[in-house]
């Protein structure tokens, strides 16, 4: 059952948001420690929350958009009152003074905020290992990971623990573990979604989205979450069209781009099945055409000097003295070292000193400044592509989601995951994965449909079609 | 990349690195940054560097006093506060 078809029912008073919420609550309890999605599960408040759209329906009021819809937060967004950790110990305990600005929408919508899911700490990683409260397992497989760093999130709507989740994308933090568990996952353009109250990572590439089990529910959510926020000065000032409106428009006439220089690495079984995409495109009328965009091999290099440049600064503010962790030493110089080295995990400290030396006096020209240029001939082949194709077809993930533990100590091996989403996020891109059927050991594969900016309806009408496909 | 400049990047980020970490991180970054040589074969003379994607400049809103966060509630949630403030250990006799 779609999100549009639980609203119509609660709203008609068919069924109650209370039955619904307590049904998720039971199934998050069956596999709570087994998939560890949450970090933390807002019971009371959901419940309440519940509870309160079935007494505005008995009312006759209008309990929202999204009346009954449970939803999962990534746990990088505030929410007043309940524990933010950001899987990080530097937040362990924090409760924010506020809510993020998607998370107050939900609210007003009648959606019901169950619980913060787990991440890769401070969204930094791939597979959702680098929590400090443990990994996420793929409900599908558990012995293998959900992806990341938005794992917890994908996890929950793959298992069914909630309806639909919102993640965070800096390089492909919804996309990739959306293809790995099997469920849509959208990074709309930036500024697209208010990011207040989203906990920082790289402001110039952050941007939150959606988790669902289908295209037209990911549409339902950016059509709510979506729009001008005055308290986050990067969000685009104008109102954007719906996106369920045109989910029924099929492709006849469009343009989709296949990337002839893409980078090499994708394994045989995901190669495959996006050109099953591609032919059941050119079926339902559209025109596959060969486009260049010679940069994109290069976004990786730019995304890991400008990511953790911007992270560095941003994460600066974690310092023992406004919120969270503090080890208490003589000085506040002391103070400062002593409660970063013990409430950052490795992967933090080495992306932080990572930046902190591409930024450095002697070196910003060579490492930071120049990234920034290849940020411009990215975006620029990209516009390039976008004059010849209205869409570009990639994989969203090299591979199937992979063992837990298997990319080891090595850092880069966990980066190239995300060779093929990356991009998106330096050029301001919208980007989405749609689960196209299976791969190796029967686990899903993901395809990513990116436009231009703003060009989320054209996305939509991709993705819708490629559903349709399937079905 | 040698152990001192990693020593050095971890003082201005301020993080009291342990010897084991600063001689792990040694190795690993000067992987990265290998791996990130392959930008150097670009000609980027010319090529304007792109901060932000989307372009807004001056985002301003009049100069009025609006609901904020209310100081009792922030206060609660910071290790040490007095007085209406954050409490900090002393600030001079920075051993720099």
């Amino acid at each position: 059952m779609g999100i549009a078809e639980t609203v119509a029912q609660v709203k008609s008073g068919a069924v109650k948001a209370d039955f619904l919420f307590e049904q998720k609550l039971a199934l998050i309890a069956s596999r709570y420690t087994e998939i560890h999605a949450f970090n933390h599960v807002m019971a009371d408040e959901a419940r309440a929350a519940a509870v309160a759209v079935d007494e505005a329906v008995a009312r006759g009021d209008d309990p929202g958009p999204l009346a009954g819809v449970t939803v999962a937060l990534k746990d990088n967004m505030c929410t007043r009152g309940v524990p933010t950790t950001c899987s990080s110990k530097i937040l362990e305990g924090w409760r924010p003074p506020y809510d993020g600005t998607v998370v107050s929408t939900l609210k007003t919508s009648g959606a019901i905020a169950i619980g913060k899911t787990n991440l890769d700490e401070f969204a930094m990683g791939s597979s959702t290992e680098n929590s400090a409260f443990g990994p996420t397992r793929n409900p599908l497989d558990t012995n293998r990971v959900p992806g990341g760093s938005s794992g917890g999130s994908a996890a929950s709507v793959a298992a069914g623990f909630s309806d639909v989740a919102l993640g965070s994308d800096t390089g492909g933090s919804i996309r990739q573990p959306a293809a790995l568990c099997g469920v849509v996952g959208v990074k709309p353009t930036y500024g697209y979604v208010s990011r207040y109250g989203l906990v920082a990572f790289a402001s110039s590439l952050d941007q939150i989205g959606p988790f669902t089990t289908s295209v037209a529910d990911a549409a339902l959510m950016l059509d709510v979450i979506g729009g001008h926020d005055p308290l986050d000065s990067t969000s685009i000032p104008q109102a954007h069209p719906s996106l369920v409106d045109v989910l029924g428009q099929g492709v006849e006439g469009l343009r989709i781009g296949r990337i002839t220089d893409l980078p090499e690495g994708a394994d045989p079984d995901v190669q495959e099945r996006l050109e099953v995409a591609f032919d059941a495109l050119r079926a339902q009328g559209a025109t596959i055409v060969d486009v260049q965009v010679p940069a994109f091999t290069f976004g990786l290099t730019a995304y890991y000097l400008i990511a953790p440049a911007e992270a560095s600064s941003n994460l600066a503010r974690y310092d023992g003295v406004r919120y969270g962790l503090r080890v208490e030493a003589a000085d506040t110089n002391a103070m400062y070292g002593a409660t970063r080295e013990a409430g950052f995990g490795d992967e933090v400290k080495r992306r932080i000193m990572l930046g902190t030396y591409a930024l450095s006096a002697g070196y910003y020209d060579a490492y930071y400044g120049k990234a920034l240029k290849v940020r411009r001939l990215i975006h620029d082949d990209f516009d390039r592509a976008y004059q010849q194709a209205d869409v570009l077809l990639t994989p969203t993930s090299p591979s199937v989601a992979f063992e837990i533990g298997s990319k080891g100590d090595n850092p880069l091996a966990m980066y190239l995951c995300d060779t093929y989403t990356i991009p998106t996020n330096l050029a301001g891109h919208p980007g989405m994965s749609v689960p196209y059927g299976t791969g190796a050991h029967g686990l899903p594969v993901g395809v990513q449909v990116l436009a231009g900016t703003l060009q989320e309806p054209t996305m939509f009408r991709v993705a819708a079609s490629l559903e349709r496909s399937l079905a | 990349m040698t152990a001192a400049d990693v020593a050095k990047v971890a003082r201005l980020a301020r993080l009291d690195v342990t010897a084991e970490e600063l001689e792990r991180m040694t190795v690993q970054l000067d992987g990265m940054l290998e791996h990130f040589a392959d930008i150097d074969a670009l000609d980027l003379h010319t090529v304007e560097p792109m901060t932000q994607p989307y372009p807004l400049v001056n985002v301003l809103r009049p100069d009025v006093v609006q609901p904020c966060l209310d100081r009792e509630e922030v206060l609660a949630a910071a290790p040490s506060a007095e007085d209406g403030r954050f409490r900090v250990p002393p600030i001079i006799g920075l051993d720099l």
